[in-house]
């Protein structure tokens, strides 16, 4: 993880002055949008904590989307429980059921955990629709939730006020991710995707740590389930198929592996592109994602966010370049040197 | 009595088609470690393909054999265009290739052939054969072409010199290639061979679950459970397993769980094999040092 850089407070301070701002001068509808670009970013940032940085392959997180919709669904429904509430409640519920998926996850390797959680993906909307749990679940009509009002009579449209709910959220979990990585456990996590035998030689308790990042990544799931439940306030089993499962995993490759801002690019890509792409074929977001997939392996393997960030880095080595020349001729010769670092990628083999 | 003969047959019947794509599952991992997730869209391209010449008005046999060598060479292309180029990749990189090809050919398929189901016609013919009612002539059918590939397989790889090649590339490719065997072209044979199988079995399957462009997802799950089950390097284990899958599945499903719960046994035989015997029931058991 790279140290704050000066320019880096500025702007997110600017990027969450522009998010407050937003919802006031766009349309309901577009505000909705948002929140569920801000519910993808969470669920993205999950996901990327356990494939990006500690290289589990899951295909299969729509499940846990699925569990927190439900959970978040069924409290309010059944329970009465306030939405508020929900929310950390389904992030909870989530971080035991990955973490309990984890463990058997652990003997699976590369591409039969891929395997398993594709299967787990594909038989989700069929357990969510077993006769038995019924009563819970609403079988295949699901559950209609009622939409929240703002509270404290503040001057905003519920809608509004569900996007800053969800970006208090937002912002409290990238606050929390951005610190567990840059610690001890994030480094633990990308030793154990680089070289796990490694790893391992060297203390770190690679069970512990890849069925934590299971639960962690599943509770952010969870937790982003939960928000979108509540935006979109209806849960149905057909909802989250496995092609949930795969928008998720296009997010993160697109937006870019072992990043955290890469989760903001992935959700605004699957939450846009498929409205835009809709109006030409109900088959054109599929065929655009399935083109995306294949044309980033080979040409932008690390995602938007590593291709925004090299973009940053040989702009930066010029303005170096260029200063350095002003400043004396005898730095001129070291700055082919110094452009030449600032070409190379950030943090090399995010996907190895 | 009845009831459970019923089911048995049933299962076998569809056993043959998680058969053939079990096996199309299984000669891909052998031939280059890797299990290719798109194989069930590419079974179901094939198979409206052949649905599109037999509108056009070509005979059932012609369009079947058309899409065959459609397929074979679909497969083909895809290994050299694609495969060939990412092949000493991080499994990241593979998963998110075979995944994009996954949702290219289902989205394809649904743009260029619409959503709406489609009929899809049987060569066999509808009334049962010897005047029993256990099985039906299409799946009586099924079950015997599975057969017949089968062992036009198994005598391919055993009597031909071009099948000895390529079992000698999928073992040890190094060596293979200081032998003089063009690697490439037995991995693009593999993959075209592995495409044409998978297009059998849409065909084969098509008449039962009607042609859709999400017909072979279910199909797939279930096929790997049977190529996990009866060994992933083992292509008679895949076979066994496809038809062990098939008749448990209707079993289980007819007196035990109920057919709701079908795609989670799929889920839970996929799980338990990799968890308490990675190998399968006839696969070799890996072991790698440190």
């Amino acid at each position: 993880m790279r140290a704050i850089g000066s320019w880096h407070v500025p702007s997110l301070v600017a990027l969450v002055a522009i998010a407050c701002l937003l919802p006031f001068f766009i349309s309901n509808y577009h505000v909705f949008q948002l929140t569920l670009v801000l519910v993808y970013a969470i669920a993205l940032l999950g996901l990327n904590i356990l494939t990006g940085y500690n290289g589990q392959i899951s295909l299969g997180h729509g499940a846990f989307y699925a569990i927190g919709a439900y959970v978040a669904a069924i409290l309010m429904d059944r329970f009465g429980v306030p939405y508020w509430l929900t929310v950390p409640v389904a992030g909870a519920v989530c971080l035991v059921v990955g973490f309990l998926f984890g463990l058997p996850a652990l003997r699976l390797e590369g591409l039969y955990l891929a395997l398993a959680t594709f299967a787990l993906g594909v038989s989700m909307p069929q357990l969510l629709k077993y006769k038995p749990f019924e009563p819970w679940t609403g079988g295949v009509q699901g559950i209609v939730i009622v939409k929240p009002d703002p509270p404290w009579h503040l001057p905003i449209n519920p809608d509004q006020w569900l996007y800053f709910f969800s970006l208090g959220f937002a912002a409290a979990m990238f606050l929390l991710a951005w610190n567990l990585l840059r610690g001890r456990i994030g480094r633990a996590l990308v030793a154990i995707r680089d070289h796990p035998i490694a790893a391992s030689a060297m203390g770190v308790n690679t069970a512990l740590y890849k069925s934590l990042a299971f639960g962690v990544s599943a509770m952010y799931t969870g937790i982003a389930g939960a928000l979108g439940a509540i935006a979109v306030q209806f849960v149905a089993p057909d909802s989250f198929t496995i092609l949930l499962s795969i928008s998720l995993f296009v997010g993160i490759v697109v937006g870019g592996l072992g990043s955290i801002g890469g989760a903001i690019f992935g959700a605004l890509f699957i939450e846009f592109v498929p409205n835009l792409a809709d109006q030409i074929s109900k088959a054109a977001p599929w065929a655009i994602y399935g083109v995306f997939l294949i044309g980033l392996v080979f040409l932008m393997p690390m995602g938007i966010n590593w291709a925004i960030r090299l973009c940053w880095a040989r702009i930066a080595s010029y303005r170096r370049a260029s200063s350095a020349q002003l400043r004396s001729p005898i730095t001129v010769s070291a700055a082919p040197h110094r452009r030449s670092t600032g070409d190379a990628p950030c943090p090399p083999e995010a996907m190895s | 009595m009845e009831e459970l003969l019923n089911q048995v047959f049933a299962g076998l019947a569809t056993g043959g088609i998680y058969a053939s794509v079990a096996l199309a599952l299984v000669m891909i991992y052998q031939a280059t470690q890797l299990v290719n997730f798109a194989q069930g869209e590419m079974a179901m391209f094939s198979t409206y393909i052949a649905w599109a010449l037999i509108q056009a008005g070509v005979p059932y046999w012609g369009a079947f054999f058309l899409t065959v060598g459609f397929s074979f060479l679909l497969g083909v292309a895809i290994q050299f265009l694609l495969l060939q180029r990412i092949r000493g990749q991080p499994v990241l990189a593979l998963v998110v290739v075979f995944i994009g090809l996954l949702v290219i050919f289902n989205s394809l398929a649904g743009w260029i052939f619409t959503y709406t189901i489609k009929v899809f016609p049987s060569p066999f013919p509808a009334e049962p054969p010897f005047g029993q009612h256990y099985v039906s002539a299409h799946e009586l059918g099924a079950t015997a072409v599975t057969l017949v590939l089968i062992a036009v397989l198994w005598a391919f790889f055993r009597f031909t010199s071009l099948g000895l090649a390529m079992r000698a590339v999928a073992q040890n490719p190094v060596s293979s290639r200081l032998v003089g065997i063009r690697v490439g072209q037995m991995l693009a044979l593999g993959w075209g061979l592995a495409a044409a199988v998978g297009s059998v079995a849409g065909m084969m399957a098509a008449p039962i679950v009607f042609l859709d462009p999400n017909m072979m997802s279910g199909i797939l799950l279930y096929a790997f459970a049977a190529a996990l089950l009866g060994g992933i390097d083992s292509p008679g284990g895949a076979v066994f397993g496809g038809f062990l899958v098939g008749v448990l599945e209707n079993l289980l499903g007819a007196f035990v769980v109920g057919n709701e719960l079908k795609l989670v046994f799929a889920l839970s035989i996929i799980v338990g094999v990799l968890l308490v015997r990675p190998s399968g029931i006839f696969g070799s058991v890996q072991v790698t040092r440190v």
